[in-house]
Order: C-alpha cells, then sequence, then structure tokens
C-alpha cells in the first residue's frame, strides 16, 4: 500500500503530507527531513526511485518527481510498482494542472485542502482508487459545486473564477 | 531569493484576477511571511506567533462558522510545519457535526490529519461517521467513509460496519467503491472484525462496474496472500477478467494513457503471480494471457512498462513455462539496454527475479550489470548490489564481496552499510574461498563498519576461528590461526578501529598469539598494552586485553617459562585495579594473583587453546561439602534453604512447569486477550497445542494470533518446548550457512559444499582474474575490456555465452607465466587437495548445489560455434542442438583452472592446445555482439583474450551436460 504522500519544495519546505498510517506531527517533520536530505544530493538524470527502508522501515521505496520548484514523492511498500507509482505521481500533477490552470507552487501553498480533495480522490486508504485525471476532476468539482450551494464560503478553483473574471 | 520573487508576482495576480478566494488576508500573509522566513529560526517564530493568536481567537465564544473554518485549515497548516495544535482538535471534531458540506468537510479533514486512531476524541467521531455515512448526499457518505479508513479503528470497526456494508449496495459505484475500500481497509486493521464478510469481496468481484471490480482487488489481495490455497478457484476468473481488460472490452474511459485500465492489469497480475506460485496447474492458465500481454504491451509508455515488469514479476514466481520465461527475458533486455535509469533498475529488479529460476539468463547482460554497478545513481547500484548478492556463489565471491566492500567504505549512510557489511559477512562466511581471504575480508569488514556490525557478528567469527572450518584438518586450523594472528598485528598499526574489532583482535592474540612460536610472549603482551593506549577504547575492550595477556602470562607459565613483566604492562594492571569498573578491578586482581601461582596451579585454571572446550558447572557446589561438613563439625550453624525459613515467600521450590501459574496470580498489568475463536487451552497444554498448530496446516493470520497469546501470557523462560517451537518455527527455510548457523538468512548452502568451498580449483579462477583486472590500469582504451573481465569474473561459472569472445592465441606462453604468477595465496591453502582434485577432476560444479543450473554449464567454449549456428540471441534451450566439441576439454580444463602444481603441468598444455584450436575456428571480429564500449573494441578484446588464457574465466558450457539435460 501507499504509505504517503509527500509534496515539498525544492528547500525542503513541506507542501503537503499526507500520512496513511498515522504519524504524530513531530515524526512527520523529522521524516520529511530525511526524505529532503535524500533527494536533495541526488543528481539529475538518475532514476526516479529511492530505497527508503532506513527512513519508513524495511521494504519500504519511495517514487519522487521534481518538477519546478517542488517535489513529489510516493512512499510505498512491496506490494506496489515503482513504475506504476510513477504514473500515479503524473496523475496527481496532471490533475493539480486541469484543476489550477498552469499549476504553480503558490496554488498549492493556498489550497493544501483543496489538494487534499484531489488526493483523496486518487488514493484511498493507501490503495489506489482512480487515475483518470478526467474523472477526479469530475468529482472534485461536484464537491465544489456543492460546497458552494450548500454554504456562502466556497473554494472556486482559479481556472473557474478566471474564466468569469475576463 | 528566486521563489520570493515568483511568490511576490504571483501575489499581485492574486489580487488582480480572484485566485484564492477562499483565505483571508492574514492566511495569505502568513504563507507569504514565512515564505520570506531566512532561518528556520525565524519560520519557527513566526509559527508559534500564528499559533499563540490562533489559541485566543479559536476559544472566543460565538465565532463565525467561516471564520471558524479557516482557522482550522490555518491550524492543519501549522501542524504541517511541524507544530502542535493539539488546542485545536476539538474545534475540528466539532465542525464535523456541521450541516454545510464545505465545513463538514473541512472538519473531516482536519480530524483525519490531526487524530491517531486512538486518540480519545474518535469517540466523538464515531456517531457523526454512523450519521453521515446514512446519509442522502453521497459526497457526505464518501467524505465519511474517507474519514472512518483513517479514523475508525478496532475497537470501532463494530459500530459502523453494518453502515458499510450497506453501501457495498449504493446505487453510485464511487460508493460502492469507497465501501469495498474501507472494508479492506478494516480488514486490514483487524483482519478478525471482517472474516464473516469474505463472501461480500468475492461477490463485489462480478460488480458490474469495472471500478468497483478494480478496488475488490486489494482486498482479494491481500486475502489471497495470507490463504492461497483457499482462492484457487479464482484463478480462472481472474485470468478471464485480465484476458478481457487486456483486449480492451472496457470502457474507454478506463484507459490511460493508451493503455487499458493498467492499475487494474497490475493488479490482477500480482494476485495471479500468487495464485500461480509453486502450483502447475494453476500456472498453466495463466501462460496464455501472459503471452498475449507480452505481445500487445506497448514499451514506449511509462505505464506499459510497468505491467510488462508485472509480467515478469509474475512469470518468475508461477510454475516455469519455456516459452513465457523467454518473452520474460527478451523484455527484461530491453530494461536492461534502455537509457532511461528507471528503466534500467526495473530491468536489475527483474534479472534478480529471473535468475532465480534460469542463471543463464544473466550471461547476456553481463556488460550491462556492470555498467549499472559504476553508474552515479545510487539507487540503481544498490539494486545491482542486491542482484549480485542474490547470484553470488564461489566461483566469484572475491570479486562481489570485494566489490561491496569498496562500495561500502565509499558510503555515509549507516543504514546501508551496516546491511551490505552484513551481507559481506554471510557471503564470505558462505562461499569463502580460502582462509585467508576470508580473514582479510573479515579484516576489511570490520576496519570500516565495525561499530555498525552486530556483536554476533565478532563471536562468530572468534569462534571460527578458534574451531576452525569444521575439517579435521589441525594443519589447517592453526595456519588460520597464525594467519589471523599476523594480520592482526599488522593491523594494530592503523590509527583508530572499531572496538568489536579491537575485542576480536585481542581476544585471538591471547589465545593464539604465541601459539606458533612466532612471536615471543612480551611481544604480544607489549602489542596488547597498546591496544588500551593507543585507541580510545572502552571497558570491553580493556576487559578482553587484560584477559589476553592473562592467557598468555599463563601459557608462558605453563610452559616453564619465566614471565618478566613489562613496565607498561604492570602500570596497566595498576590502573585497572584501581578502574571504576569492577570487572576491570577483578580481572587486574586475578591477573596478579595468576603471576604468583606454579606452573601447575596455573594449567588447570587456564589450560592451553581451551576456549572451545566445554566447561562444566557443578551448580550444587559438591567440591566444597567436605569443608562444610568441618565448619559445622566445628559448630557452624547449618545453612537453611531460602524456602524453608520462616516469613519468607519464595516461588523458587515450585516446580517450573508451574511457575507461569505462580505468576499468572500476581498483578498483571497487560490488558486481557480478546476472547479467540478457539478457546485457549490451560497454560500447561499450550507447548502441546503449539506443537499442534505446527503440524496442521492452519490459515497464518490465527497462527500468529495463538502465538503472540502465549508470547503475552507466558513468562518466556517457563516453557522451554513451547520456545523451542517458535525458533524452530521462525527459522523455517534458513538454510545451514557454511562454518556453522549464523543469524542470517536466505541462500542456499549445504554441509557438503563446504569441502567444494574452501577448496582451490575454482578460487584460483578467480583470484587470478582478480590479479589480472587490477593489473591493467590506467589507459581509456581498456575501459571496456576491463568491465568485460570483471564481467567475465562474475558471471565466469555459468558463463560461456559472452565468453566467446576468445580472440587469436598468440599469448599462450605469457599465460603459463601468468599462472606461475598467480598469487601464493590459493596455493598455500591445501595443495593436497588441490591435488587429488586435479588428479580426479570432477566437473566442477556439481558439487553446488544450490545452482542446478549451474551444473549443466561448467567450463568449455564453444560459443563460436554456437552462434554461427544460431545467431545473436540463443536461447538456452536452443543450445542443446548443435553444441559438438571434445568431450575431454571439460577435465582438462578444470585442471587448468585448479591450482596446477607441477603434477597436472601436462593437462595444461593439452587444455591450452584445445583453446588454440577451438580459437582458430573462430572467426572472432565477427562474432563480437557484445563490445559496444570502450573507443577500441579490437584492443580490449585482445585484452580479453590474454585474461581468458590466464585462465580468468572457466569458460564456456559444456555440450554434453547440457544435451543429457535438455535434450
Amino acid at each position: 500500500m501507499i504509505r504517503a504522500v509527500i509534496v515539498m519544495n525544492t528547500q525542503g519546505k513541506p507542501r503537503l503530507l499526507k500520512f496513511y498510517e498515522f504519524q504524530p506531527p513531530e515524526k512527520q517533520h523529522e521524516l520529511t527531513r530525511s526524505v529532503f536530505a535524500v533527494l536533495s544530493g541526488r543528481p539529475d538524470n538518475v532514476s526516479n526511485f529511492v530505497e527508503a527502508d532506513a527512513i519508513f522501515g524495511p521494504g519500504t521505496r519511495l517514487v519522487y518527481k521534481h518538477l519546478a520548484t517542488l517535489y513529489f514523492v510516493f512512499v510505498f511498500d512491496s506490494c506496489e510498482n515503482e513504475l506504476a507509482m510513477l504514473d500515479l505521481i503524473q496523475v496527481l500533477v496532471e490533475t493539480l494542472d486541469r484543476c489550477f490552470k498552469n499549476v504553480c507552487e503558490l496554488d498549492i501553498v493556498f489550497n493544501f485542502n483543496k489538494m487534499h480533495t484531489i488526493l483523496d480522490e486518487i488514493i484511498f486508504g493507501g490503495q489506489v482508487l482512480e487515475t483518470s485525471s478526467e474523472r477526479v476532476l469530475k468529482a472534485v468539482e461536484e464537491i465544489s459545486r456543492l460546497e458552494k450551494s450548500s454554504s456562502s464560503v466556497s473554494f472556486v478553483p482559479k481556472s473557474v473564477s478566471g474564466r468569469f473574471g475576463r | 531569493m528566486e521563489q520570493l520573487k515568483t511568490i511576490g508576482r504571483e501575489l499581485a495576480m492574486g489580487s488582480q484576477g480572484g485566485g484564492w478566494t477562499g483565505q483571508s488576508k492574514e492566511f495569505l500573509d502568513l504563507v507569504k511571511s514565512i515564505g520570506e522566513a531566512r532561518s528556520k529560526a525565524e519560520e519557527d517564530r513566526i509559527i508559534l506567533r500564528e499559533i499563540d493568536s490562533l489559541r485566543r481567537r479559536i476559544a472566543e465564544p460565538d465565532v463565525p462558522r467561516r471564520r471558524m473554518k479557516e482557522y482550522i485549515i490555518r491550524l492543519v497548516y501549522a501542524e504541517m510545519l511541524g507544530h502542535d495544535a493539539s488546542f485545536g482538535y476539538i474545534h475540528a471534531v466539532k465542525m464535523t457535526h456541521d450541516d454545510s458540506l464545505s465545513l463538514k468537510r473541512t472538519g473531516y479533514l482536519a480530524v483525519t490529519l490531526f487524530l491517531s486512531d486512538d486518540h480519545d476524541l474518535i469517540i466523538l467521531i464515531v456517531n457523526t461517521i454512523q450519521k453521515d455515512l446514512r446519509s442522502d448526499n453521497y459526497l457526505i457518505v464518501c467524505t465519511a467513509l474517507t474519514a472512518a479508513c483513517k479514523l475508525i479503528n478496532e475497537e470501532t470497526i463494530p459500530a459502523v460496519l453494518p453502515q458499510v456494508v450497506d453501501l457495498l449496495a449504493h446505487p453510485k459505484e464511487a460508493v460502492r467503491k469507497k465501501a469495498v475500500m474501507a472494508l479492506h481497509r478494516f480488514y486490514q486493521r483487524s483482519p478478525a472484525s471482517v472474516s464473516h464478510l469474505i463472501s461480500y469481496f468475492r461477490k463485489r468481484l462480478c460488480d458490474n462496474d469495472p471500478g468497483v471490480m478494480g478496488a475488490t482487488l486489494f482486498p482479494l489481495f491481500d486475502l489471497i496472500t495470507a490463504d492461497v490455497n483457499s482462492y484457487k478457484d479464482l484463478v480462472i476468473s481472474f485470468v478471464s477478467i485480465l484476458k478481457q481488460v487486456a483486449e480492451r472490452r472496457l470502457p474507454k474511459a478506463y484507459d490511460y494513457h493508451q493503455m487499458p485500465a493498467p492499475f487494474i492489469q497490475i493488479k490482477l497480475l500480482k494476485i495471479l503471480a500468487l495464485l500461480g506460485s509453486g502450483d502447475k496447474q494453476a500456472s498453466g492458465h495463466i501462460y496464455n494471457v501472459l503471452g498475449d500481454i507480452f505481445r500487445k504491451c506497448e514499451s514506449s509508455s511509462n505505464i506499459g512498462n510497468a505491467v510488462l515488469y508485472e509480467c515478469i514479476c509474475c512469470v518468475s514466481s508461477i510454475y516455469p513455462n519455456a516459452k513465457v520465461l523467454d518473452a520474460a527475458a527478451e523484455s527484461t533486455s530491453k530494461f536492461l539496454k534502455s537509457d532511461s535509469h528507471n528503466l534500467k533498475y526495473m530491468g536489475i529488479d527483474a534479472l534478480g527475479r529471473l535468475i532465480k529460476i534460469n542463471p543463464d539468463i544473466a550471461e547476456e547482460h553481463q556488460l550491462a550489470v556492470i555498467d549499472c554497478l559504476e553508474d552515479p545513481d545510487d539507487t540503481l547500484k544498490r539494486k545491482t548490489f542486491e542482484l549480485l548478492y542474490k547470484m553470488t556463489k564461489s566461483t566469484n565471491v572475491e570479486v562481489i564481496v570485494d566489490r561491496m566492500i569498496d562500495y561500502m567504505i565509499s558510503i555515509n549512510d549507516n543504514h546501508y552499510k551496516t546491511e551490505i557489511a552484513s551481507r559481506c559477512v554471510e557471503l564470505a562466511e558462505q562461499f569463502a574461498p580460502s582462509n585467508q581471504w576470508f580473514i582479510q575480508t573479515m579484516n576489511k569488514v570490520f576496519e570500516h563498519a565495525g561499530d555498525l556490525l552486530n556483536v554476533r557478528v565478532a563471536h562468530n567469527l572468534m569462534r571460527l576461528i578458534a574451531e576452525g572450518f569444521g575439517e579435521d584438518d589441525e594443519g589447517a586450523d592453526s595456519q588460520l590461526r597464525s594467519s589471523a594472528v599476523n594480520s592482526y598485528l599488522r593491523i594494530l598499526g592503523e590509527p583508530k578501529l572499531p572496538s568489536l574489532f579491537l575485542q576480536v583482535i585481542c581476544w585471538v592474540l591471547g589465545e593464539y598469539g604465541t601459539a606458533d612460536g612466532k612471536y615471543s610472549a612480551s611481544y604480544i603482551i607489549g602489542k596488547l598494552c597498546d591496544v588500551t593506549e593507543a585507541h580510545l577504547c572502552n571497558d570491553t575492550v580493556k576487559a578482553y586485553s587484560i584477559s589476553a595477556i592473562m592467557k598468555i602470562c599463563a601459557f608462558e607459565i605453563t610452559a616453564g617459562r619465566n614471565v618478566e613483566m613489562l613496565p607498561e604492562c604492570q602500570s596497566l594492571i595498576d590502573e585497572l585495579s584501581a578502574s571504576h569498573s569492577t570487572d576491570l578491578q577483578q580481572r587486574a586482581y586475578e591477573l596478579q594473583a595468576l603471576l604468583c601461582l606454579d606452573s601447575q596451579a596455573v594449567e588447570s585454571v587456564m589450560p592451553l587453546d581451551a576456549s572451545c572446550e566445554d566447561i562444566e558447572f557443578d551448580g550444587n557446589l559438591s567440591f566444597l561439602n567436605s569443608f562444610v561438613q568441618q565448619s559445622i563439625e566445628k559448630g557452624a550453624r547449618p545453612y537453611i534453604p531460602e524456602s524453608e525459613r520462616s516469613g519468607t515467600f519464595s516461588v523458587s521450590n515450585y516446580n517450573s512447569q508451574y511457575q507461569h501459574e505462580a505468576s499468572s496470580h500476581t498483578l498483571r498489568f497487560e490488558a486481557y486477550e480478546l476472547p479467540k475463536p478457539s478457546p485457549t487451552p490451560a497454560t500447561p497444554q499450550i507447548s502441546v497445542s503449539t506443537r499442534t498448530t505446527d503440524l496442521v496446516p492452519v490459515p497464518e493470520t490465527t497462527y500468529y494470533y495463538t502465538e503472540n497469546n502465549q508470547a503475552s501470557k507466558l513468562p518466556p523462560v517457563s516453557d522451554a518446548s513451547s520456545a523451542d517451537h517458535g525458533i524452530k518455527l521462525h527459522l523455517d527455510g534458513v538454510q545451514k550457512k557454511w562454518g556453522r548457523p549464523t543469524y542470517s538468512s536466505s541462500s542456499s548452502s549445504t554441509s557438503s559444499e563446504k569441502k567444494t568451498n574452501g577448496v582451490t580449483r575454482i578460487d584460483g579462477v578467480s583470484s587470478q582474474s582478480r590479479g589480472t583486472l587490477y593489473d591493467s590500469k590506467g589507459q581509456q582504451s581498456e575501459v571496456s575490456a576491463e568491465k568485460q573481465k570483471l564481467a567475465a569474473s562474475l558471471f565466469g561459472a555459468s558463463a560461456g555465452k559472452t565468453e566467446k569472445k576468445l580472440a587469436s592465441t598468440q599469448r599462450a606462453p605469457k599465460a603459463t607465466t601468468a599462472i606461475a604468477e598467480r598469487p601464493g595465496v590459493t596455493r598455500a591453502v591445501s595443495p593436497e587437495i588441490s591435488k587429488q582434485k586435479a588428479a580426479s577432476s570432477p566437473p566442477p560444479d556439481l558439487l553446488d548445489l544450490g545452482e542446478p543450473i549451474t551444473t549443466t554449464t561448467p567450463t568449455i567454449d564453444p560459443f563460436e560455434q554456437l552462434e554461427g549456428l544460431i545467431g545473436p540471441t540463443p536461447g538456452p534451450s536452443t543450445l542443446d542442438n548443435s553444441v559438438t566439441t571434445s568431450e575431454q576439454k571439460a577435465p582438462d580444463l578444470m585442471t587448468l583452472y585448479t591450482d596446477t602444481p607441477p603434477s597436472s603441468s601436462s593437462s595444461i598444455s593439452s587444455a591450452l592446445g584445445d583453446i588454440h584450436s577451438a580459437d582458430k575456428n573462430s572467426q572472432m571480429a565477427k562474432n563480437v555482439p557484445s563490445v559496444k564500449k570502450g573507443p577500441n573494441p579490437q584492443d580490449s578484446l585482445q585484452k580479453d583474450a590474454t585474461a581468458r588464457h590466464v585462465g580468468v574465466t572457466p569458460t564456456g558450457n559444456n555440450p554434453n551436460l547440457f544435451r543429457d539435460l535438455l535434450g
């Protein structure tokens, strides 16, 4: 199963932490730091895989993708396939990109609760739930729509608001 | 700075065009100031200030709900940055009760991130989750399911289980899917709580929505992992599902990058790998669909390769079939030849799986593997070392362990250092070709990773040195010891040594330092004193050192020689007798006392080389009986056993088997066990019940369950037989190692192998190869030659395929000289044995039971001919019908590779003759498919050829063996 999803920037600041087995905040922080230490030491043009048993316990591996100023990291155990996880990162990023229209770090900082919503549609309890970014997006939009109608507080994705703004 | 600019720009954009309408200015400011923080301390200050203000404001009465939502989000943010926000948990819990979907979702998000599943507040949420699971709004249901996944623990599962089960029939497939996955999660938490629902998973496999079917695969995978046999009936269904998916029968919406539902395919392949493992019948159903996928699957996309890789895993796990194995090997070679590091990594991993079935597959890729070994990518390197570890055998152990040690020295990561060090130790113990090599290797490992190693490794080494290698050859043993002593004395010159290594050194010097008479006692004692001074060592090392000195002194006194006390030794004794450690004090005083005894007394106190003798304890102290008798006669009071004294309570007179009963009378602080499906028998019978679980194939889960319970119930010492059983069970599959049983696992070796391992023949081959490998240094043009040599020495024994690049043969004279030059190590080991071997010259690897295939392909080099007949990539199955070479060849070559004492020189020349003739037939320039790198292939080939003639590689296959086996 997938143990954790970590998004952090290239300075090691966490942007999104989701652990599918509970970890207390200090521990989360420590884990993030060790992951960052490993990733920042890796040169470009090498594989996207790292064996992480020193950090997360025996048999765990992580797959990461370095995009612009962000690292997307998935931590998982031997029941998953590295290449497939790499594609799952792709799904997440594609969805974010569609949702925020040219996603950048700031979108993620300010809308990390939205990002959690998206992630919950892709990964459920540590298992892959959905891999079509289109359907993820549809689900997320439906949630936003209902949230909007049920309450005055709303999250309008940049894409939508941008369209109305012009 | 770069980042700050972006932030500034983005903020400007945000204020213009919409952007983050949900958040207030304050939150934006917070994020911005954190982004601008120059140090961790500054960031912490900002967050702490934020938390303080939140703590105040959140507690104010009548915070508007919308405000509250933002506070909660800010708390989540603060906690993400590693700060405690526990004061806000209760507010998050309250927010889950809210009617508004938006607030409810925020509340759930916060609690799933904040709370562990055993937090006290969970109980307040269970009710809400229950209610939300029944909601009409399916989005609320989904949210509640997500939260249930994270928050519901073993105790609260029953509270929500009925609702979740009801949702399995929900009209919305998204809900059904999540309900299945939530049940899976419950199963992971506590298998017992949903054990009655397993049939639901089977049923949902037939759900008409493919997504729900896909979700069902997760719990089924877990269930099958736990108990394969109950699900064999599903093989056909899984195969047919996989077939349909692969044939694109699913709706287009399930395609991902032109691949039909790849994640479902991967999961199905994983399940089939489990079901087909070691089951010929089940595997029979699987071959076809695997072949289809291999044919159809695109290897251009990442996800296509993921599926292919999963197929390879499946092939390597199920009952072998030549056809799919070939397809798997082909895909593997595509991975390895790819430029992408990711694919190379997968290729190395796949190779590691496939060589378990057919070791020959590795040969084709030796150069690729060596490239990976030298790759800058650490992940790839480690994976490659793992592969090498898997394919280590007595012929290539030296090269591999040398490489591993070099790498071990180069890295700083202690975790991996420890792992690789213990692997080196394991391989060395298992395959060591000679005692000297073993000692040297262990020295290197201890020197560089000594502090990371388990103490047991050191004890093991000492015991190996003390007991020898199991052969009844005193000469070899004492040779081993003196070589150990020599090397340790040399190493003691090094500035800094790990304490564990110093302990070993002290012990060995004490036992055997003076055994061969080469070194005087005072020299050794001087060295031992240096140990305590030169190295900043701890008390343990000091204790080892002083005990070693005591032993040396004792041996001297026994031998009737005078012990002159060196001044530094005297000062050491003085220092230790004033030590804070009572242990050290005692040892120092003991040494002083020993020095005053006469030789007979000393001999009985400290017999020579008695470390392997069993010491008998006389627990009753019967030798004191007469003394006691005398004292009583003189009027001393007799001893009253503790139990008979009045007023004292003792359990010591209980029989041991009642001891745990006694302990169960005392207070218990751990929780009571949960009620179990099968009632636990009364304590005395427990060992019996363990025995039955041992015999009867009980599902694994229940087995562990009972085991745990026992562990918690019994004091560990009370029931020896059950403990025995525990150990025996856990060691399942761990074979006996070379030397003696060790703590490590995996890998095969039999006791019969022991004899072949230490013997020189094979060893000669690879140590030579090492020599030549290191000889050729410098020049760039030799890079590829070096690689090939390395390849040859790694893959040598079972190789033969790539070794065909034998070049022309003018180098024969050089070959003989090289043989003469060969490091004396191997020759010195046991010439007798090697002579014997040379005389009888059996096929080399027949005793190597660990590698059945290897036995079929030792020595000889018919590859040129092979290649001419078959073409670039001959599979192992095609070998048999083509090759014809002289039968004599194998044994002849074997003698060439043995240690070549003078007696076998005639056979060498004949063997060389054979090679000559073989090579003349070959047109070497033509058939060199694998020389791709290095600027000058010609040159490298010649290098290679010399290496080969010198005997780097036991070349080639034995065609006759092959025919017997495969024909």
